[in-house]
């Protein structure tokens, strides 16, 4: 589903990304952590595009992200994304929020539109605040919309960018519970989080990584159990410290 | 100051038929009136535009921007409406002089001279105060919009701009309000607008005082008037639950 082949990227003569190579293959659920800095949001913002690579390749879909005859705007429509900030569109009520995409990218009606988001704002429990606006909601309730609104395009995976990361600690679950559940029926999902609880629940697999560079790549069970290298080790330690 | 304050004076008889004084004030009154309107849907048009294009990636559509805001914000108002009257139409193409010297009466060729340069000169400041509105955005609003997949128009047109002209409804309210006070620069073409009017009256009447006073009273009336219907809008377009976007 998502390709990473050798990708490097670099921020003037800042390498953010040192030779990247990983994978999300249909239905599974990978979890990217690692220090503030790491590059994991910009690994995760290149995935659709957002961000721009200078060396490697990667295929979404066997779409190449990186070509320049690639229509990017269609390729988005079908990469779901959750952004930090939620960023909902503050001057838009709910279910224009929902609808938008759906109108103006995949032509849909706007009745149809409607409908549909109209049911995922209620499958994220917040089909009464249809009409209010994004700033009269929770920082949690916010995210819910937001992932509802990146589920009203129907795509064939979803991308998370640190999606618990700006909110209360109260919060938090009703976020990942939403997200839990999107695992379980199948979807592709590629998380950026630091929520190592919700890696242990559903996450296929465990990226970690450090300056740049994917420093282990493994299956939930060896990531928790014994991972290979001394920093994840380390990382490990320290955010796990107070969930034991 | 021995002055005989003499407020009858706008009711008194120009000379010319039936006409009053006061006539005058409401001829001038109208041609301000059109010119500020005119040069304004220019100005928000054209600026608009340009502040747009100042926020693109493409570096050329960029380019153009910041040199129009550089020539026209640069030079004085009045350089430049010297130069769009009195230079500009000579050096246009033969036809076009003709049309516009002999064709159009001297009222209509001044008034477009200068409703297009009062325009052109406030579009370089409605394009800066557009461009901070856009800029002013979190750069996650482009992102998300984008990540949807939404082209950069439709970014624009549904998520940067509505946005961004919210933002920018207080100091777009004082480019409004200066190209009303600006307009009365025609006054020195020749085109008989507000102040033109006033100063004729005051020549006429020797009431420099009570025509003065007139033409005070109704720029202030006018631009209350924008303040106000600005405000409301204002109002009108406030999103509920925000506070940045001009909400409570």
């Amino acid at each position: 589903m998502i390709e990473i082949k050798n990708v490097s990227k670099w921020y003037g003569s800042f390498q953010v990304l040192k030779d990247c190579s990983t994978h999300v293959s249909k239905g599974e659920v990978v979890v990217v952590c690692g220090p503030s800095g790491s590059g994991k949001s910009t690994l995760i913002k290149c995935v659709n595009g957002l961000e721009a690579i200078q060396q490697g390749e990667i295929l979404v879909n066997t779409t190449k992200v990186n070509d320049p005859k690639t229509n990017l705007p269609k390729l988005r429509s079908h990469v779901g994304m959750v952004f930090q900030h939620f960023e909902l569109f503050p001057h838009l009520s709910i279910t224009d929020n929902l609808c938008l995409a759906q109108v103006e990218v995949l032509g849909r009606g706007k009745e149809e539109a409607r409908e549909k988001g109209l049911a995922l704002l209620d499958r994220v429990g917040l089909k009464a605040h249809a009409d209010k606006f994004p700033g009269q909601l929770s920082g949690g309730q916010q995210q819910r919309v937001a992932i509802a609104r990146a589920l009203a395009m129907g795509p064939y995976c979803m991308l998370f960018d640190e999606p618990t990361s700006a909110l209360d600690p109260e919060m938090i679950n009703e976020v990942l519970d939403v997200m839990v559940e999107l695992a379980q029926e199948g979807m592709t999902m590629m998380v950026v989080t630091h929520e190592m609880g919700f890696a242990r629940k559903v996450a296929n697999r465990v990226i970690f990584m450090d300056q740049g560079q994917i420093i282990e790549d493994t299956t939930k069970e060896e990531f928790f159990g014994s991972p290979r290298s001394e920093r994840a080790q380390q990382f490990l330690s320290k955010i796990l410290h107070h969930c034991n | 100051m021995n002055y005989n304050w003499d407020w009858a004076v706008f009711f008194k008889s120009t000379g010319i038929g039936e006409e009053i004084y006061l006539h005058w004030f409401m001829s001038g009154l109208l041609w301000t009136l059109a010119l500020s309107l005119c040069g304004w849907l220019i100005a928000l048009l054209l600026g608009s535009l340009l502040g747009t294009m100042r926020t693109l990636p493409n570096r050329w559509l960029a380019g153009i921007g910041s040199a129009y805001v550089s020539l026209f914000r640069n030079v004085p108002l009045l350089v430049q409406l010297f130069v769009w009257y009195f230079l500009i139409p000579d050096i246009l193409p033969e036809s076009m002089q003709t049309w516009l010297k002999q064709d159009l009466s001297p009222e209509v060729s001044g008034f477009l001279i200068v409703t297009l340069c009062l325009g052109l000169f406030t579009a370089a400041r409605v394009c800066e105060q557009v461009r901070t509105g856009i800029e002013a955005l979190p750069r996650g609003q482009r992102q998300a919009a984008a990540a949807l997949g939404l082209t950069t128009a439709q970014t624009y047109r549904r998520v940067l701009l509505p946005q961004a002209f919210r933002i920018v409804i207080p100091p777009l309210t004082s480019e409004f309000l200066n190209i009303i006070k600006n307009s009365s620069v025609a006054s020195l073409v020749g085109l008989m607008e507000l102040l033109a009017q006033t100063k004729q009256t005051g020549e006429f009447t020797a009431n420099l005082f009570e025509a003065f006073t007139m033409a005070t009273l109704i720029y202030f009336t006018v631009n209350m008037g924008v303040m106000f219907t600005m405000s409301r809008l204002e109002r009108k377009l406030r999103v509920p639950g925000l506070i940045a976007l001009g909400g409570k």
